[in-house]
C-alpha cells in the first residue's frame, strides 16, 4: 500500500528538514522517495509533520509495575474508559494497564519507548507484558550495576570477560542495552543500606560504584554496542547531590567511543533528580548549572530530564534505598521488590504539588535543565514515566518549553511555590523551543542516543513510523497558546506505525502487536561459552531457578527486531 | 519402615529442570523418570508435588461430558460439548469465569478476551484465601523480595499463621532455612527460624523459637511488637497470652538481625481480623526496616495464583475479581468478588478452571452453583464435577502441556512440557481459545439477526 502525506510542514532534525512545506510518502511500511499516482494521498496541508516520537526512557513493562498496580488500584480507577470496536478499555492514570499504555502512546504520535529497568531473572515477566502493550516497538534495558557477577568482574577489573557476560546475559534476557542503577547501592540495599557517592564502596563486595560504571562503560564500547550505557547515578534525590553527578560523568570521560552510530559514551538519565544543590532539603536548591554547564562543554553526554509534571504519581525504581527514604519522608505505603543477585526495587505513591516548595523545586529544575543546555540533541523529553509524572503530560510539558510566558505565569500566580524562582534561575531563562527542537528532544535526539538506524527520521528505507498533529505553526505562537499545544500533541491526527494508520484524529483505528527490540552481539562465542562455564557453579549455587529455566525462550518474543552488532567494531 | 518405598529403577527416559505443579514454591528442579509416557518417578520434589506429578490418571477426566436430563453426566464428543458450553457463556448475563491458579498464563490470555467479550467476572482462589492479604497490600504496603534473596541473606527467618512443613514442604529446604546462601554459608546454623502459631505445628518443631500465642491474638502481638520497637512500655503483663518479656525479647532479637524475612499464611489471613493481621504484619516490617532489613511474603497456595493476579494486574490494572459486566473493568471487594456474587444469586453461569469451588466455597455459595449452568475445565474428578453440567477435560500444565507460571515471589518461571497428554484431553489453552471461537461466532450471528 502507498500513500503521500500531502502538503504537511515537516520538521525532520535528523535530515535537516525544519518546517518544510512538503510531501512524506511511505509505501508497504517504510519510506520511500516516490510513489506512483496510485499512492492514496492523506490531507495533512499545514498540519506539523514529524517521525513518530521516541520515549528514551520510561517504565512501562515488568514485575515493579505490576507491584504498582496490584498495591495501588486507587490509579487504575482513575483512568477506566468504556472499550470500544477497536479497543479493550484501559484503566489507570499513574501506571496503566498494559493496553492502556499501548493506546496513549500512540494517541501522543509515538512509535517506540524504552523500557529502562529489566532485572534478567524477571525478564520473562517483562516481555510478557511488552507482548500485551500494542501500538509500540520496546526497547527492554537489562541492569548490571548491582548485578553480583558484575561486580566481581568490575573488582577485579575484568573487561574482556565482563564483555563476555554483558553479551551472553543480554541473549539470556533477550534486552538492548546496559543499564545501572545506583551502582554498589542497590545491592548495599540487601542490607538495608545505601552508599554515598561514588567511591563508597557496597558493603562486603569491596567495590565502588566508579569501578563498576567504568567497567560497564568499557565493556560496552569494547562490545561496540549501538546504545551507551545507561546512567542513574547515586545519590538519587537527594539535596546536594549534582557533585556525584558530575563525578559519574567525569569518570567516563575517557573512555573511547567505539560506535558510529551515536554520539555519546554515557547517557545520563532523568537528570532532574540528580541536579540538587543544598545540604538538605532545607536549604536546597538547583544544581542544574552545573549539569548543563558540564553537558554543554562535554560530547560524551547525553540526558534525559525527568521532567517533574506536578500530579499524583507512582515512583518506581531500582534505587531501592532512595524509595524507602522517600517513605520515611511521605509515610505513604512501601513497596519493595529486591531480586536475588541482580538489582533492587522500591515503590512509593507520590503526590507532586506545586503548593508543594521542593516539589516547585524540582519542577522548574527539571525545565532549567531543558533550556540550559545548549544542544537539543544531548537532551531528551521524559518524566521518567511514571517517576516524576505520567507520560501523557509530555504534551503539556511541551507546552512549558514553548512558552516563557506560561512559566512566567505559573510563577506569578503561585501555581508553583516561589521556591521555584528563589532557588533557581527558572525566572531569568527566556529561551523558548521550537517546533524543530521539539521534533529533536522527542524524536530525532532518542534515536541517535540508541542508534537506531531505522527510526526516528523520515529517510527513504527507514520505517514509516510518522506523526501528524493538527497544529499549523506558521498560524500559532506557542508563546500565547500553550493550551492549543497542549492538545494539539496530545491527540495526533495521524500515527503512523510501519505504515499502517493506527491514529486518525486521536482515536485508535487499529491494534497492532508490539515489537520487541534486542541486541546479539556476534563474535565474542568463545568467550561467552568460557564465562558462562565460570559462572554456573556459582549460579546453580546461588539462584533459586535453574539456569534452563532462567533463560527468556524466544517463544516470549513473538516479534522480535534484532540489532546484530560485531563485537570490538 | 512400613513405609519405605524402593527408588525406581525400572524407566526409559529422564526429563530433568521440570517445575512442580503444586503450590507456589514452583520448585524447578524436579526429574522426571518416565517409562511408557508415564511419570513413574519424581526426584527432587515433596511428598505432595510427587504424588501429584506421579498419580496424574487417578480419577482422571478423560472425556468430555453434558449432564443430561437424567441428571446424569453422560460422555460425549469435544464439538458437542464445546458448543454446548459456548452456547451457555454466550446466552448469560452475568458469567463467572473462576479458577485459573493452577493453569498457564497463555490460557488466561484466552480467558480474558473471553471474559471482556461477554461481559464475566474473571476471579481466581486469592477470592478465599490471600484475598485479605491483597486488601492489606493495598492499605499497607508490599515490602517482599525473591527468594534468593532470603537464601542468600536471610539470619532470620519468621513463620507466621503458616505450617510450611506441611503445606510447602519445600520451602524451609529450598529457599528459606537450610539451604546455603552466598552470605550464610552454614545454611540452617546462620539461620534463626522463628514461628508464631497457636499450634505446635510441624514447622513449630523445626524452629528455634516458637511463640504459641493465643488463637486470634495476631493483631494485638503484632500491635506490641510495633510498641517495643517505638520504644514503648507494654502496660499489660501478658500480650495474647505471652509474657511481656518474652514479647520485648522477640522484638529486640528482629532488630538485631542482618536481613529478616517474615513468611505469613492462611493463619494470619483467616483468623480474626483478617486483613488487618496484615496491614499491621507489613507495618512491622516497614518499621524493622528502619533498623536493619526485613521483608514479608505471602505463602501462596497453588502453583499460578500469583500468577493471575500479576496477569490480571497487567492487563486491567486490578488483581483479582474484575468485573467486565459495564464493558468496563471494576474492582470492589464483597462486590464483584465470586462469593459474593454467588450468595447474592447474581451468577447465571459459572465457569471453573483449573479450581474446585465445590471442595472449598462456603454452604450458601455451592447452593447457589448448585441451581445454575456450572462448566468445569479440569483433568481432575472432584466435588465440583459433582455439580457440573458439562465436563472439559484439560490437560497437566507443567507436565503435560508446557506454559508460564509465577512463583509466590513473582519469578516468572517456564514450565515444560515432558510428557504427552491422554489422546482424549485437550489442553486448557486450546479449550478456552475454542470456546472463545465459538461464543464470538454465535454473537456474530446474534449481532447479524439483531441487525436484520
Amino acid at each position: 500500500m502507498e500513500y503521500v502525506l500531502k502538503n504537511g510542514i515537516v520538521y525532520d532534525p535528523a535530515n535537516k528538514v525544519a518546517g518544510e512545506k512538503k510531501d512524506v510518502m511511505f509505501k508497504d511500511g517504510k519510506i520511500v522517495d516516490s510513489v506512483s499516482a496510485d499512492a492514496k494521498v492523506l490531507d495533512v496541508t499545514d498540519k506539523i509533520v514529524m517521525p513518530a516520537g521516541i520515549d528514551p526512557h520510561a517504565h512501562v513493562a515488568g514485575p515493579k509495575l505490576v507491584v504498582g498496580r496490584i498495591y495501588r488500584p486507587e490509579d487504575s480507577r482513575k483512568g477506566v474508559t468504556h472499550k470500544t470496536d477497536v479497543t479493550r478499555s484501559e484503566s489507570g492514570f499513574s501506571i496503566p494497564s498494559c493496553p492502556s499504555t499501548g493506546y496513549r502512546y500512540s494517541r501522543m504520535g509515538y512509535g517506540t519507548v524504552v523500557e529502562a529497568a529489566v532485572p534478567p531473572l524477571e525478564a520473562k515477566h517483562t516481555h510478557e507484558e511488552i507482548n500485551s502493550i500494542p501500538n509500540l516497538d520496546i526497547v527492554p534495558l537489562s541492569l548490571f550495576g548491582n548485578n553480583w557477577f558484575v561486580l566481581q568482574y568490575a573488582k577485579q577489573n575484568q573487561i574482556e570477560d565482563l564483555a563476555a557476560f554483558v553479551a551472553a546475559w543480554l541473549k539470556i534476557a533477550k534486552c538492548y542495552g546496559v543499564k545501572i542503577v545506583n551502582p554498589c547501592g542497590s545491592e548495599a540495599w540487601g542490607w538495608g543500606m545505601n552508599v554515598h557517592g561514588l567511591d563508597d564502596p557496597a558493603p562486603y563486595w569491596d567495590v565502588t560504584g566508579r569501578e563498576v560504571v567504568t567497567a560497564l562503560a568499557k565493556a560496552n564500547e569494547m562490545l561496540g554496542m549501538p546504545h551507551s550505557v545507561h546512567v542513574h547515578p547515586n545519590d538519587l534525590g537527594h539535596p546536594g547531590n549534582y557533585p556525584t553527578t558530575v563525578s559519574t560523568m567525569d569518570a567516563l570521560k575517557d573512555i573511547e567511543k567505539n560506535s558510529t552510530v551515536r554520539g555519546q559514551t554515557m547517557h545520563l538519565t532523568h537528570a532532574q533528580f540528580h541536579a540538587y544543590g543544598g545540604t538538605s532539603w532545607r536549604d536546597a536548591d538547583s544544581g542544574a548549572d552545573h549539569i548543563a554547564d558540564y553537558v554543554n562543554k562535554n560530547d560524551h553526554i547525553t540526558i534525559d530530564v525527568g521532567q517533574v509534571t506536578l500530579d499524583e504519581t507512582t515512583t518506581m525504581t531500582a534505587d531501592a534505598p532512595m524509595e524507602f527514604d522517600l517513605y520515611k519522608l511521605s509515610g505513604l505505603k512501601w513497596a519493595n521488590k529486591d531480586v536475588e543477585l541482580e538489582t533492587a526495587a522500591g515503590i512509593v505513591p507520590v503526590i507532586y504539588s506545586g503548593k508543594a516548595p521542593v516539589n516547585s523545586l524540582q519542577w522548574a529544575i527539571g525545565l532549567e535543565l531543558f533550556l540550559k543546555v545548549n544542544d537539543p540533541w544531548k537532551v531528551c523529553l521524559t518524566t521518567d514515566h511514571p517517576n516524576a509524572g505520567p507520560f501523557i503530560r509530555y504534551p503539556r510539558i511541551i507546552s512549558w518549553l514553548m512558552s516563557n510566558e506560561r512559566r512566567q505565569e505559573m510563577m506569578d500566580n503561585r501555581e508553583v511555590h516561589p521556591w521555584s524562582h528563589r532557588r533557581t534561575s527558572l525566572a531569568s531563562l527566556e529561551r523558548e523551543y521550537d517546533f524543530n527542537e521539539i521534533a529533536t528532544i522527542t524524536r530525532a535526539g532518542p534515536a541517535k542516543i540508541y542508534g537506531f538506524q531505522d527510526r526516528g527520521a523520515l529517510t527513504p528505507g527507514y520505517n514509516a513510523d510518522i506523526a501528524v498533529f493538527d497544529i499549523n505553526p506558521n498560524d500559532i505562537d506557542p508563546s500565547r497558546n500553550p493550551e492549543a499545544i497542549e492538545k494539539g500533541f496530545s491527540t495526533a491526527m495521524y500515527t503512523i506505525k510501519d505504515g499502517e494508520i493506527l491514529v486518525k484524529d486521536g482515536d485508535i483505528v487499529k491494534v497492532v502487536k508490539s515489537q520487541t527490540l534486542w541486541t546479539n552481539v556476534k563474535g565474542m562465542e568463545e568467550q561467552e561459552k568460557a564465562v558462562m562455564e565460570r559462572v554456573m557453579p556459582d549460579f546453580t549455587r546461588y539462584y533459586t531457578v535453574k539456569f534452563e529455566n532462567y533463560q527468556v525462550h524466544d517463544k516470549y518474543l513473538p516479534n522480535p527486531i534484532v540489532t546484530e552488532v560485531q563485537a570490538g567494531k | 519402615m512400613a513405609n519405605y518405598e524402593p527408588p525406581v529403577t525400572d524407566y526409559d527416559s529422564i526429563v530433568e529442570n521440570c517445575t512442580c505443579a503444586f503450590c507456589g514454591c514452583n520448585c524447578d528442579d524436579l526429574d522426571y523418570l518416565i517409562k511408557d509416557g508415564h511419570v513413574v518417578g519424581v526426584r527432587h520434589a515433596c511428598r505432595l508435588g510427587a504424588s501429584k506429578i506421579m498419580e496424574d490418571m487417578d480419577q482422571r477426566l478423560m472425556v468430555p461430558m453434558i449432564r443430561g436430563e437424567d441428571g446424569e453426566l453422560a460422555e460425549t464428543d469435544w464439538d458437542t460439548a464445546l458448543d454446548k458450553a459456548a452456547e451457555l457463556i454466550a446466552g448469560a448475563i452475568r458469567p463467572i469465569f473462576y479458577g485459573w491458579s493452577e493453569t498457564s498464563i497463555e490460557t488466561m490470555h484466552h480467558g480474558l478476551e473471553l471474559g471482556e467479550l461477554v461481559g464475566a467476572v474473571l476471579d481466581n482462589q486469592a477470592t478465599i484465601c490471600h484475598g485479605p492479604s491483597l486488601q492489606a497490600v493495598q492499605n499497607a504496603g508490599y515490602p517482599i523480595s525473591t527468594l534468593g534473596e532470603v537464601k542468600n541473606r536471610a539470619d532470620m527467618c519468621l513463620y507466621t499463621g503458616s505450617n510450611a512443613m506441611n503445606s510447602h514442604p519445600r520451602h524451609m529446604a529450598r529457599y528459606s532455612t537450610f539451604p546455603r546462601g552466598y552470605f550464610r554459608p552454614r545454611g540452617r546454623f546462620d539461620r534463626t527460624v522463628v514461628t508464631l502459631d497457636p499450634k505446635y505445628s510441624d514447622t513449630a518443631k523445626m524452629s528455634d523459637i516458637w511463640v504459641g500465642f493465643e488463637q486470634n491474638g495476631d493483631y494485638e502481638f503484632y500491635n506490641a511488637i510495633r510498641a517495643v520497637l517505638k520504644g514503648k512500655k507494654l502496660q499489660k503483663e501478658f500480650i495474647s497470652g505471652i509474657p511481656k518479656e518474652d514479647v520485648e525479647e522477640l522484638a529486640e532479637a528482629m532488630k538485631n538481625v542482618q536481613f529478616g524475612a517474615l513468611f505469613f499464611g492462611l493463619g494470619l489471613t483467616h483468623t480474626l481480623s483478617k486483613q488487618r493481621n496484615i496491614d499491621i504484619a507489613i507495618q512491622m516490617v516497614a518499621d524493622l526496616n528502619s533498623y536493619t532489613k526485613w521483608i514479608l511474603m505471602p505463602m501462596r497456595g497453588h502453583f499460578n495464583v500469583n500468577g493471575f493476579n500479576i496477569f490480571m494486574a497487567f492487563e486491567t490494572g486490578f488483581p483479582y475479581g474484575v468485573d467486565f459486566a459495564r464493558g468496563y473493568q471494576r474492582y470492589m471487594n464483597g462486590e464483584t468478588n465470586t462469593i459474593d456474587l454467588l450468595t447474592r444469586k447474581e451468577c447465571d453461569v459459572f465457569m471453573v478452571i483449573a479450581a474446585d469451588p465445590g471442595a472449598h466455597y462456603p454452604g450458601g455459595a455451592i447452593k447457589h452453583l448448585a441451581e445454575i449452568p456450572v462448566i468445569q475445565v479440569d483433568i481432575h474428578w472432584g466435588p465440583s464435577t459433582e455439580i457440573a453440567d458439562v465436563v472439559l477435560p484439560g490437560s497437566f500444565v507443567g507436565v503435560e502441556v508446557g506454559g508460564t507460571s509465577y512463583r509466590m515471589d513473582g519469578v516468572p518461571i517456564w514450565m515444560k512440557k515432558a510428557i504427552d497428554k491422554p489422546e482424549s484431553c485437550r489442553d486448557d489453552e486450546w479449550i478456552i481459545k475454542e470456546l472463545l471461537e465459538r461464543v464470538k461466532k454465535i454473537k456474530a450471528e446474534q449481532g447479524a439477526l439483531a441487525s436484520k
